[in-house]
């Protein structure tokens, strides 16, 4: 079964990664590439990505024409999807566990930063198209 | 194919035999999709049967005839079933299989008549790289999927639907006429270029099992420039690979963030790679034409003889910018001419030239911008507005290893200030 495991942040929660000491900002990112290594060693990993700075972040809708509307910056959202994984394990604990496991990734003085990871069963799709 | 089982000789022949091979098989059928199909299923044929049999006494030989043979079978299945649905055949060419192992039509030209092919500019830059290396370069689809980092039938579509669109087109398999040929082939200069730059600039954690685009980029630009040994241009190309290449492994430090050019650990260059593109841009840069490439293969020179960064040549450099700039209206080449200005003449020249180019619509609050004033800020003795230009900069940019680099860069200098 497939989880998708969401790394959500709050808000600010770009901004104060950005003004970390150095040492810090190097812990995290050490921690997420053996994070990565050693769900690719497990063979559990199926895809990850991080994704840009949610000033970034556009919303679009098709107007009355069909063309794209967008919108953006959006300062009013409380938090935002700053990377995501999708992992291939047995059981929901095992996504739990790998959720915990990044959750617990560095912060400010090397602490455990305790971020939320939304967990989410990915359903089974469509028939593949071809 | 995985070359797992084939030793790395056997695997760089095949490949330098694939364009050989869909040239042969090209001029015997027309049918590009069709003939590019056969071709890489000898290959595949041979990536299974050498490791088994050993490689045959004439390889290309072996490749050429299995891919006719595919072609042939294609043929009369596409008969029947045209006769099938009672469609008239008299179009349909009568083929009969070679009986030996027969080399019909090798012309070492065909490389590069392929190469105009898949670098068409009917072809979109995402589509003409896939085809070139899939083609050209002997890669299977499962491989460049995996290089781009998208799924296998993603890719496999994107290269159908590029030959569908040579096939539309009519571009014939034959050397493009002299007029329109330097045109072309810097379509196809383009084309490999970007292939480099997509192998050099995406060094991070996610390479685990990257095929090695540079590596391919220059193998193929080499192969062009055995052909094309007078073209300048061409030299200048891969003298620019080979000179930028050198640094790889200089170039990113543990966490896969940029190392900048003043903190690379110049032990670490590959001295030959230098030596190789010296000798060619010093070819280059004395046939009379000048070029873009050239330009930016001395640059590279300029930078690689340099032992300490400390001694590089900024004067020199900076007149390369100059010229550079007047032959090509590109924003990079802009802020680097900016860079060179502050090194020669201090940050603060420099910072004079970025305010021009807040202008350019091109440049105008991107990442490279705002990095490239911080850089100057920051030596400029402000600090602090460093720190914030650094920081948006990360936020803008879309690359992980830079988006580290630049962080680190203002947290680094924030604990000092």
């Amino acid at each position: 079964m497939k989880y998708m495991l969401m790394m959500n942040c709050p808000r600010d929660g770009y901004d104060q990664f950005t003004s970390w000491p150095k040492k810090d900002i190097e812990a995290h990112i050490a921690f997420m590439i053996s994070f990565s290594k050693k769900l690719h060693g497990t063979g559990e990993w199926v895809d990850g990505q991080g994704l840009d700075a949610p000033t970034q972040a556009k919303v679009v809708r098709a107007g009355k024409d069909g063309k794209p509307i967008t919108d953006g910056v959006f300062p009013e959202f409380k938090e935002y999807l700053a990377g995501y994984w999708i992992v291939e394990v047995d059981s929901p604990q095992r996504a739990y566990e790998i959720a915990a496991e990044a959750s617990a990734a560095p912060g400010p003085g090397g602490a455990p930063f305790n971020m939320a990871i939304e967990v989410r069963q990915v359903m089974s799709g469509p028939p593949e198209t071809k | 194919m995985t070359f797992t089982s084939l030793d790395c000789r056997a695997e760089q022949l095949l490949r330098d035999l694939a364009p050989q091979v869909l040239g042969a098989t090209l001029r015997r059928f027309r049918d590009f999709a069709a003939c590019e199909d056969a071709v890489q299923e000898a290959l595949i044929a041979a990536a299974t049967q050498w490791p088994r049999d050993g490689i045959p006494d004439n390889p290309r030989g072996w490749l050429i005839h299995v891919a006719l043979r595919r072609m042939t079978d294609y043929v009369r299945g596409e008969i029947s079933r045209r006769n099938r649905e009672q469609i008239a055949v008299e179009d349909v060419p009568i083929v009969v299989a070679p009986a030996v192992y027969a080399e019909p039509g090798i012309d070492p030209d065909d490389t590069l008549v392929l190469l105009f092919m898949c670098c068409h500019p009917a072809l979109s830059s995402a589509s003409a790289i896939a085809l070139t290396l899939r083609a050209v370069g002997g890669l299977t689809t499962a491989e460049i999927a995996k290089s781009f980092l998208v799924p296998e039938a993603t890719m496999a579509q994107r290269i159908s639907r590029a030959k569908q669109s040579i096939e539309s087109s009519q571009v014939p398999f034959s050397m493009p006429e002299a007029v329109e040929r330097a045109e072309r082939l810097s379509s196809v200069l383009h084309v490999l270029y970007l292939i480099f730059n997509e192998g050099y600039t995406s060094s991070s954690g996610a390479s685990l099992h990257r095929t090695d685009l540079s590596n391919e980029a220059i193998r193929l630009t080499r192969a062009v420039h055995q052909l094309l040994p007078a073209d300048a241009q061409v030299t200048g190309l891969l003298a620019l690979m080979l000179l930028t290449d050198a640094r790889r492994t200089a170039r990113t430090g543990p966490l896969g963030e940029l190392i900048p050019l003043d903190e690379q650990d110049r032990t670490l260059w590959d001295r030959q790679a230098i030596a190789e593109g010296l000798a060619l841009v010093e070819t280059a840069m004395s046939s009379g034409s000048v070029g873009e490439y050239q330009l930016q293969a001395a640059i590279a020179a300029l930078h690689d003889e340099a032992p300490r960064y400390e001694e590089t040549d900024w004067l020199q450099i900076l007149a390369l910018y100059c010229v550079l700039q007047r032959m090509a209206d590109s924003p990079i080449v802009a802020l680097n001419h900016a860079i060179a200005t502050a090194m020669v003449d201090g940050p603060r020249a420099g910072l004079a030239q970025l305010e021009a180019l807040d202008q350019d619509e091109r440049l105008a609050g991107t990442h490279r911008l705002l990095a490239v004033r911080a850089h100057l800020l920051e030596r400029a003795g402000e600090p602090q507005a460093a720190i914030a230009l650094y920081r948006a900069a990360a936020a803008k940019t879309t690359s992980t290893p830079e988006r580290n680099y630049l962080l680190m860069r203002a947290a680094r200098l924030s604990e000092a200030s």
